[in-house]
Formats: C-alpha cells, sequence, structure tokens
C-alpha cells in the first residue's frame, strides 16, 4: 500500500474542463473501499493520478493502491478477490478468459489505459555490431534487417543464439518482439532465445550480458540508455503506430456484482487519462509518479513521458516522440475488440492458442465497449460508434465516426506494411 | 509412491530454513533451496523439480510463468492454484505470501498436503515477523518516553513520576497517544536544544 493521498480533489470541482458525475442514488457504487494492483512503470500512471489529483475520491471512491512485484502476482490477486483489479498487460484478461493460466477465472476489460510505451534495447555490443551493418538502426525496418544478417552470420559461424528478454508470456512486448523479429524472418522460437524477465530487473540483466536485448515499458529503456548500458534500435509505437498496451483488467465475475463501482472507477480514469493527455501536466505527473515510490526511479528517466521525446542512444540528442506514450486523445481509452482480435491473431501465429478458437467471440467477450460508452456518455465524452477498425489500414491520422462528432484518430499501420516515407512516429 | 521433489525460492534465509526442515520432517524431499531467482528457468530445467514453492514477492515469477511457453514439448509447471479451484484455498496461500507450481501432468492431490505444509509455515513465520517488529516498535517508543521523561525532569524539577503524570495528562488533553506526545518534546527538544 501506498503512501497517503495528498489529493487536492478541490482542484477537480473547480475545472470545468474535467466534468464529474456524482453518484445518484440509482447508481451508488455497491463497493466504496478499493485495492488497484500495479506495476511501477510509466503507464501505471492513469491509476496514479486518478488517486493522487482526486479522481477516484469526486466519484466516491477510496482506492488503495498496491504495488506488485510481478504480473503474475497481480493475476492471481485479482482473481482471488484480494485486489479488485488491476493495471494489466493487454493480453492477460484474454488469457484468463481463455483459462491458459489455468485459474478458472475469466477477467475483461472495458477501458485501455493507452497506447504504447515501450521500446526495444539492445546491448551496447550488440548496438556496435548492428551500427557497423547500418547507420541507421534507430528504426525498426534498418535495425531488424541488420539483425537479420547478423544473426545468419553468427549461426554460420556457430556461435551461440543472441538473447532477447520480455515481460510476460502474454503481453504485447512477447507479441511486438515477435512481430518485428519475424517481419525479417527470423524465426523468434528458433534463431534467438525469448526469456521473461520482471521490469526493474531488465537493466542489470543487460549489464550483466545475462541478455542482448529487451522488449519492455518505460522507464526502463531510458534507464538502460542513460547509463549507457546500451540503446534503443525502435519504439513499439514504431513496430505497430498507436498499438495497445495496457488495460484495466478486472474479473468478469467483480463487475457483474460491483456495476455502479465499476462505472465510477471508469469515469475516474477517463478524467485521469484527459488529465495527462496535457503536456503541461507531466512534470506534476513525473514529480508525483517518483515521490512515494509509484516508480522507483531518477525524475530524469521519465523524460519520454514528460517531454514526448525518445533519446535512442546516449551520444545522440533526444528525438520528438509525441506518440510514445498516448493517454486519451485518438481514442486511446477506448477497448478496441479489434485489438483483442490482433492480439488472439498472435497468440494464435506462435502456437499458444489452438487455431480453432473463434477470435471474434472471445475479443469481444473479454473487451467491453458497451460498458466503455456507458461510463464516456455520463462525462458526455465522445465514443467511437464502432467497436472494431481495420487495423493496420490507417497510415495516416483519419477520424472515427462518434455520437458527437468524429474523433481525430492517430495512425495503426505496421511498419512492414507502410509506405517507408511514414514509418517513423515523428515522420 | 515415489518421493516428490521440491524446489523451494525464497530471497530470505531464514524463512527458507524453516519452511524447508518442516517439509522434510513431514518426510518430503527438498532438492534446492534458492535464496534468489536470478536464474531462475536455467535452475529449473537443470534441477527438473516436480514442485516449486516461491515468495510470492519474488520477481521471477513471470519467468516461471513463461516456462509453460518455451517447454512445450516438456512437462512444464503450472501453477498449483488453479488445482483446488478454491478461492479459500488461493486467498490464504495469497495471505501468506506464497505461491507454487507442479508440473504439468502429476496428480494434485499428491501435492496439496506439500503445499498446505508451505503455506502453515509462511503464515507463521509471517506471524513471527509480525511479532518481532510489534515488539521492537514498542521498545523503540520506551526509549523515547524515557528521553521525554527525563526532559521534563530537568526542564520542571519533576521526580519520574511527576514527569509521567504530566505527559499523560497533557496527551489526554490533546486527544494524542503518549507516544506522540513524548515523540514531539523530544524532537521540539533536538530542534532547540
Amino acid at each position: 500500500m501506498l503512501g497517503t493521498a495528498s489529493a487536492d480533489y478541490l482542484d477537480v470541482y473547480s475545472q470545468n474542463l474535467y466534468k464529474v458525475m456524482s453518484p445518484t442514488t440509482n447508481n451508488l457504487p455497491e463497493k466504496i473501499s478499493l485495492n488497484l494492483g500495479f506495476i511501477p512503470l510509466t503507464d501505471c500512471a492513469p491509476l496514479v493520478i486518478a488517486k493522487e489529483k482526486g479522481f477516484f475520491h469526486a466519484e466516491g471512491l477510496s482506492v488503495s493502491l498496491s504495488r506488485e512485484s510481478s504480473w503474475a502476482n497481480i493475476r492471481d490477486k485479482v482473481a482471488a478477490g484480494v485486489l479488485d483489479g488491476g493495471h494489466m498487460l493487454a493480453p492477460m484478461p484474454i488469457a484468463a478468459s481463455l483459462n491458459l493460466d489455468g485459474l478458472n477465472t475469466p477477467m475483461l476489460t472495458a477501458l485501455s489505459l493507452g497506447l504504447g510505451g515501450n521500446a526495444i534495447t539492445v546491448s551496447h555490443a550488440l548496438h556496435q555490431q548492428l551500427l557497423a551493418l547500418d547507420e541507421q538502426v534507430a528504426d525498426p525496418y534498418h535495425s531488424v534487417q541488420a539483425l537479420k544478417i547478423l544473426i545468419s552470420h553468427n549461426q554460420r559461424n556457430g556461435l551461440p543464439p543472441l538473447t532477447f528478454a520480455h515481460v510476460f508470456p502474454f503481453s504485447c512486448h512477447n507479441y511486438l518482439l515477435r512481430y518485428w523479429l519475424a517481419s525479417a524472418g527470423i524465426n523468434p522460437d528458433k534463431d534467438v532465445r525469448l526469456v521473461v524477465i520482471p521490469p526493474p530487473l531488465m537493466v542489470s540483466a543487460l549489464a550483466s550480458g545475462q541478455i542482448d536485448g529487451f522488449c519492455v515499458g518505460e522507464p526502463w529503456n531510458s534507464q538502460a540508455i542513460a547509463q549507457g548500458i546500451g540503446a534503443a534500435v525502435t519504439s513499439t509505437v514504431d513496430i505497430w503506430h498507436n498499438s495497445p498496451e495496457k488495460v484495466l483488467g478486472v474479473t468478469c465475475a467483480w463487475a457483474e456484482q460491483h456495476p455502479n463501482t465499476h462505472q465510477a472507477l471508469l469515469r475516474a480514469l477517463l478524467n485521469s487519462a484527459q488529465w495527462l493527455e496535457h503536456i503541461d501536466h507531466r512534470a506534476e505527473a513525473c514529480a508525483i509518479l517518483t515521490a512515494n515510490q509509484y516508480v522507483p526511479v531518477a525524475i530524469q528517466d521519465l523524460r519520454v513521458f514528460e517531454h514526448g521525446e525518445f533519446q535512442y542512444s546516449a551520444d545522440k540528442p533526444a528525438l520528438p516522440a509525441p506518440d510514445f506514450n498516448v493517454f486519451y486523445r485518438y481514442a486511446a481509452t477506448f477497448p478496441w475488440v479489434s485489438h483483442a482480435e490482433w492480439l488472439i491473431s498472435q497468440m494464435q501465429r506462435w502456437g499458444h492458442i489452438p487455431t480453432s478458437i473463434n477470435t471474434q467471440e472471445v475479443a469481444a467477450k473479454v473487451y467491453r465497449p458497451d460498458l466503455y460508452r456507458q461510463a464516456a456518455q455520463a462525462l458526455q465524452l465522445p465514443t467511437p460508434s464502432i467497436d472494431r477498425k481495420t487495423e493496420g489500414s490507417h497510415d495516416k491520422a483519419w477520424h472515427a465516426a462518434s455520437d458527437s462528432g468524429d474523433i481525430t484518430m492517430g495512425r495503426d499501420g505496421f511498419f512492414d506494411q507502410v509506405n517507408p516515407e511514414l514509418r517513423r512516429t515523428d515522420a | 509412491m515415489p518421493k516428490l521433489n521440491i524446489l523451494l525460492v525464497d530471497n530470505d534465509p531464514g524463512r527458507s530454513a524453516i519452511v524447508k526442515q518442516a517439509l522434510e520432517d513431514a518426510g518430503h524431499n527438498v532438492i534446492a533451496k534458492l535464496n534468489d531467482d536470478a536464474n531462475l528457468s536455467k535452475n529449473v530445467l537443470a534441477l527438473q523439480p516436480d514442485i516449486i514453492i516461491i515468495d510470492m514477492d519474488a520477481p521471477g515469477r513471470d519467468t516461471l510463468e513463461q516456462m509453460r511457453e518455451i517447454n512445450r514439448d516438456q512437462a512444464r509447471p503450472i501453477i498449483l492454484f488453479s488445482a483446488p479451484n478454491d478461492q479459500r484455498f488461493m486467498q490464504e496461500a495469497i495471505r501468506a505470501g506464497v505461491s507454487a507450481y507442479m508440473l504439468d501432468g502429476l496428480n494434485q492431490t499428491q501435492i496439496m498436503p506439500i503445499v498446505e505444509v508451505a503455506i502453515a509455515r509462511f503464515r507463521e513465520f509471517q506471524a513471527l515477523r509480525k511479532e518481532l517488529d510489534d515488539t521492537k516498535s514498542k521498545l523503540a517508543d520506551r526509549k523515547i518516553i524515557e528521553k521525554a521523561k527525563g526532559l521534563i525532569m530537568a526542564r520542571k524539577g519533576l521526580d519520574e513520576d511527576g514527569a509521567y503524570q504530566l505527559l499523560r495528562t497533557n496527551a489526554m488533553s490533546q486527544n494524542k497517544r503518549l507516544i506522540d506526545v513524548a515523540r514531539i518534546l523530544v524532537s521540539v527538544e533536538d530542534l532547540l536544544g
């Protein structure tokens, strides 16, 4: 349990920008005191800000945030009812609903906690080898092509395979890392070794040579880069623009028993995401995240989050990366059923689940735009009229129809399918 | 019935020694005790345990989760909470701070007694630690109260009993705990003295 709320909730009322709906007698929360779990990562910010800036309080909720040491812990505690819900990797509620974890506890999500936020960082030694092959390795296409050449060379010379780490079997990190490798003909199950390492231990594993690279959320890439241990070869939003990342996960049983509390939670997080969307709030958010040990790092490691610029290596200036973390714009909080469908298709692609599973049916059970719309409409926020978009079909910004005017959407192309001129996020 | 091989992973050496002893006393076979989970997957592959008892707060749990994916052709560790499919059992384990994995294909009923021993010892250890923490903080509190009494005695020329009474009356009138008033007094003295 972390910190006491320095909740300045009057602030919330005083700003018309954030519309707050007080529960009426008909929709009083069934439960007021909640425990939510999180992992120390930049994208736990919507939960932390909702607590510290009083958005939970404004909804009549008293929320304790519990910093957890593993995704497995969050899953188990949510399944057992020790936690009411938590910061989860987008594929986790899907895996739970397919009983891949064996807990027989289906889960759902009605809200995404944002888009993007991860990067692939390689060791200094591997970076030097890649640079020797291609000077432009801070780009997903160039870096993976160079990596393919290097791996083929290593294989011819009988060298051991390179080891890459990600954070959990059912994670966007795993599936985007695999997607990136496979795009150049690298077989992620044969040509490299994939291992799982918890985010806070990634940097030391890279420093000790235990791994050659990793795909992890911020601030852990920035920390490795700032310490000169490694350099980034791509962000995950450069692999798949505005890709899904974390969600608010709860069990289906909990959502059924606490429909009003769930709605209150969603409203609070929608207000928190809007607050975080303003880049001029980020300095304060950084101070809040690092105080009370929510994310126990030096404040300068949160640079990409604070300024929207990402430094790929210590000897290069930071580049603009405005879409590295997206919290609200582009309908970032909306639980796109097509996100779930893509993740399920990747689980099938890599043999993690049988191809016989009905993708659409499972996705629609786990991702719940209907619950999202109820919360967003109560706050008079526009919501997309569609549940699915054709992922990968938008190379440029586009507009999604909503109940109240169009919503500006970011692009959602995959790096290996779009026009090379448009590949970079900052292009 | 052949004995099952248990791997114990816990960074608290005091606790893991107690758990290991208890498991061995109950006739089980602890093949290894790891104090850190840095090379967990390597160790699991090398030791081939039938069951892994792990501190719930070990970050290496996510590494074990992945072994299900990589060991598709071999027996792989699966989380044991799934076995009884009983939320109460799961909550009990979580509150004690222990988690367990068993090899896919093993008989659950064989494994339950082992996990129960582990849960019981983890819980006992937790209770002991709490008691120790409480005792420590009581001792620390007593020292502060003694110091505050000393200050009052020196300033007000009171005897020990009189100093204590003054402290007590003051705490009661302010609706505060004795220790809190003593703490304020000592910190003010540190600041001004």
